[in-house]
């Protein structure tokens, strides 16, 4: 029941080097850095690393197994848990992917509060990765000041679905329900106020000399190796590789929105950061526009779409409809059945691509949910990035490229 | 929602005249389109589907129809930055038959295809490093397969 | 009285050890020291110094890092600025579990994980507790499959559990406080307050109502 390989030597490590004189250390699943269980088997010489092996699997889940036996609607549920810094954009990967199985369209009101509600996400997302990328490199002030805009922005999914962070707000074939009143003007004081501190939070470690030293220059990324290792997101695009699926691909209202897409082409962890940041300032000024574009919660202002074979009829309904009941009756017993055959959604999460592949076999459970996630071929890099340097700058370059095991492991 | 462009339908036709033989047949279904192959072709298919254009491997998988001869359907969903096209390509393989693996065409398929044989039990011929990565490494059975029980094995000691 | 320890098949790697392993203590003793210190507890009777022990072990409880999935990015919170477990006397989070109090299991237990759990539960020092945060930790949660481990008790003694998905950082720290006041009881780590009153009525019970936040 021992937790390292009997003999790392033999356990994967592609060519043999004469082995005396190196140390083998086990960044274990169980550490301050790795974000999350990671395993990294690293061989070192000295300080400097030669080779490393990342070993994963300590989060893993069976998510995509358990899809199999869930209905569709409880299957959403699943998927929250993922990616768990951004449910909001697995949730709206998914419910995007099923729709397309479908064959459904949702109100575009609910397109653009979609849209809305996953910048907000990406924002969260990224106010963590900098406040544990801080914290990491030594500036423990970073934490608690991005945790703290974090909160307010949780605040606003706690108003508007009962919970901080497992939402599963978005679904398939509109929302879980309306947006409570006084939203749109919460979400604005709250825009407001992140606005008034991006410039802090870039002054906070822009010039610092020691964030400056210890991430310029440190785990270069170029594109041909990104386009061979398949990297996707702000990694990829601090290295050059224009791809950015709410661009490319529009998903869910976002070809009505303007907004420019960070790209760096030096691919260091330095600017990694500043896409990252850049990226930030990007979700705030898409918040905004959003919130120009969302009607404000009333009567017969949709919230999903009226076919009553995917979501279920008001309630109040019920009493005096015979239809309703019957399409009530038949949704939280069997759940809806999408037409055989698979489709393939991606969206753009915080990290990069997150891709729904399912298929369906007319049943009313997915017959295969398959999750691409970026964490899973992003961490299949670290071997390459940190390859000769020191194990300090192993630290610096897993906080920068922002993997989370959840979205890996599945 | 997505549409075939005819450039796809292009490079579908070129595969199909590339690889007669070995092309089972390709399929437009929901706006994306779908190429299946014969296993001898799979890895020259997708180093010409790399080479016309469509260099981003998105994802390598595979799906088990129980009730199908043969088994599994391995996929590729690959990309192109230039057409923001996506393409399927698909091989069908039963039950112990090994597969070519992918990764002398991109070097990013190797932990796909280790996630493949970890949970589906799908070999991949020529992988530098076919061992389990997300469960334990002397774990039984393969439990992506429809006949492996959610629940795992009777008698598992967490349960 | 006898412990009442789960049958998990008989192997010996899966009993679990209490860490205080014998007994009810006399009322008012922490959990053994062992033999090299048993004078200093009979010092520690005569001058009452006890109760002060307790005290102040309550107040500087020292959690190890161990979040493992989304419940860590709330325990995170919970370290926060608005929420601050700090001041409860939880200042650091010790990344070394040789030099932490308390072990709050944060997220789901593969069972590649498991035996990883178990290590580190083993190198924390005596007197030490277990907070199950989260449903995924105290039951298996929404992953009822092959891949996860039905409830951290079945690996580790657990001292609290605490309900959510995730735990609000409010209900992390009604946890915290819960732990609180058992330690300042002098219930042994690893047995929960209503085994420990139904075994030894001399014990003062806890009101858990007391600290909930909630009313009922």
């Amino acid at each position: 029941m021992s937790t390292s390989d009997t003999n790392t030597l033999s356990s994967g490590v592609y060519t043999e080097e004469d082995p005396s004189g190196y140390t083998i250390l086990n960044m274990g699943p169980q550490h301050p850095s790795t974000h999350g269980v990671l395993r990294l088997i690293l061989t070192l010489d000295g300080e400097r690393v030669v080779r490393s092996e990342p070993d994963i699997g300590y989060l893993h889940t069976g998510i995509e197994k358990t899809a199999e036996v869930k209905t569709y609607q409880q299957a959403l549920t699943l998927t929250d848990r993922m990616d768990y810094l951004a449910p909001l954009s697995n949730n709206l990967g998914f419910s995007l992917a099923v729709e397309k199985l479908l064959g459904i369209e949702v109100p575009e009101r609910v397109s653009h509060i979609r849209v809305l509600l996953a910048e907000l996400q990406r924002v969260a997302s990224h106010m963590v990765w900098l406040g544990t990328s801080g914290l990491d490199a030594g500036a423990m002030s970073m934490f608690l000041y991005c945790f703290q805009e974090r909160e307010i922005i949780l605040d606003l999914f706690e108003a508007v679905s009962g919970v901080r962070m497992m939402t599963s707000y978005i679904q398939p074939g509109g929302l879980m329900a309306d947006l409570n009143p006084g939203f749109l003007e919460m979400t604005e004081k709250v825009i407001n106020e992140l606005e008034s501190k991006i410039d802090m939070y870039y002054g906070l470690l822009d010039r610092n000399p020691i964030w400056n030293e210890r991430t310029k220059k440190i785990g270069i990324l170029t594109p041909e190796m990104a386009r061979e290792y398949a990297i996707v997101g702000p990694v990829a695009r601090a290295s050059g590789v224009d791809w950015d699926l709410r661009r490319d691909r529009p998903y869910a209202a976002y070809a009505d929105y303007e907004f420019k897409v960070p790209i760096r082409t030096e691919g260091d962890s330095y600017s990694r950061y500043i896409v990252r940041m850049e990226e930030i300032e990007e979700s705030l000024k898409i918040c905004r526009q959003a919130l120009g574009k969302i009607t404000p919660p009333g009567v017969g202002v949709p919230y999903r779409t009226d076919d009553r074979k995917i979501v279920p009829p008001p309630k109040y309904e019920i009493q005096y409809s015979m239809e309703s009941l019957i399409h009530h009756f038949k949704l939280f017993t069997e759940g809806f059945t999408p037409p055989p055959g698979d489709v393939y959604v991606a969206v753009e999460g915080p990290r990069g691509e997150v891709g729904f592949h399912m298929v369906s076999d007319g049943s009313n459970k997915p017959y295969r949910m398959r999750v691409r996630t970026p964490s899973f071929t992003n961490v299949q890099l670290i071997p390459e990035l940190i390859k000769g340097l020191l194990l300090a700058d192993v630290v610096v370059i897993l906080a920068s490229i922002d993997f989370v095991l959840g979205d890996c492991d599945r | 929602m997505t549409t075939v462009s005819e450039e796809m339908r292009e490079l579908g036709r070129a595969l199909s005249t590339q690889f007669a033989e070995n092309f089972l047949g390709s399929r437009e279904d929901r706006g994306e389109l779908t190429l299946w192959v014969l296993p001898p072709a799979w890895r020259d298919a997708a180093r010409f589907l790399r080479a016309g254009g469509y260099d981003h491997l998105s994802d390598l998988t595979a799906v088990d129809y129980l009730d199908r001869e043969p088994r599994f359907d391995v996929m590729a969903i690959v990309a192109s930055h230039q057409t923001h096209d996506f393409i399927r390509l698909k091989t069908v393989v039963a039950d112990g038959q090994p597969v070519d693996s992918l990764v002398p065409v991109w070097i990013g398929a190797d932990w796909f295809e280790r996630e493949v044989f970890d949970l589906f039990g799908i070999e991949f011929l020529e992988h530098p490093n076919l061992k389990r990565i997300l469960l334990p490494k002397d774990y039984q059975g393969h439990p992506l397969r429809k006949d492996y029980p959610v629940t795992g094995p009777a008698g598992s000691r967490f349960r | 009285m006898e412990l009442v320890t789960p049958d998990n098949g008989g192997e010996k790697e899966q009993r679990m050890l209490y860490s205080s392993d014998s007994f009810f203590p006399p009322q008012g003793r922490t959990s053994g020291f062992g033999f090299v210190t048993t004078n200093l507890s009979k010092v520690i009777d005569y001058f009452g110094v006890d109760k002060y022990i307790r005290l102040a072990r309550k107040h500087s409880v020292w959690p190890a890092l161990f979040g493992l999935a989304c419940c860590a990015i709330e325990m995170m919170a919970t370290s926060g600025s608005r929420f601050d477990i700090s001041r409860f006397g939880a200042e650091v989070f010790r990344a070394s579990p040789r030099q932490s109090d308390l072990m709050i299991v944060a997220g789901r237990v593969s069972i590649k994980m498991a035996p990883v759990l178990r290590q580190i539960y083993d190198q924390m020092p005596d007197p030490k507790w277990v907070i199950s945060m989260g449903a995924c930790a105290s039951c298996g949660g929404v992953f009822n499959n092959y891949a996860i481990v039905q409830g951290v008790d079945k690996i580790v003694p657990v001292d609290v559990y605490v309900a959510g998905c995730p735990p609000t950082p409010e209900a992390l720290l009604t946890a915290f406080n819960m732990l609180q006041e058992k330690i300042e009881h002098g219930i042994p780590p690893g047995v929960s307050p209503a085994v420990a009153h139904s075994a030894d009525p001399s014990l003062v019970r806890l009101n858990m109502a007391s600290v909930a936040p909630y009313p009922g």
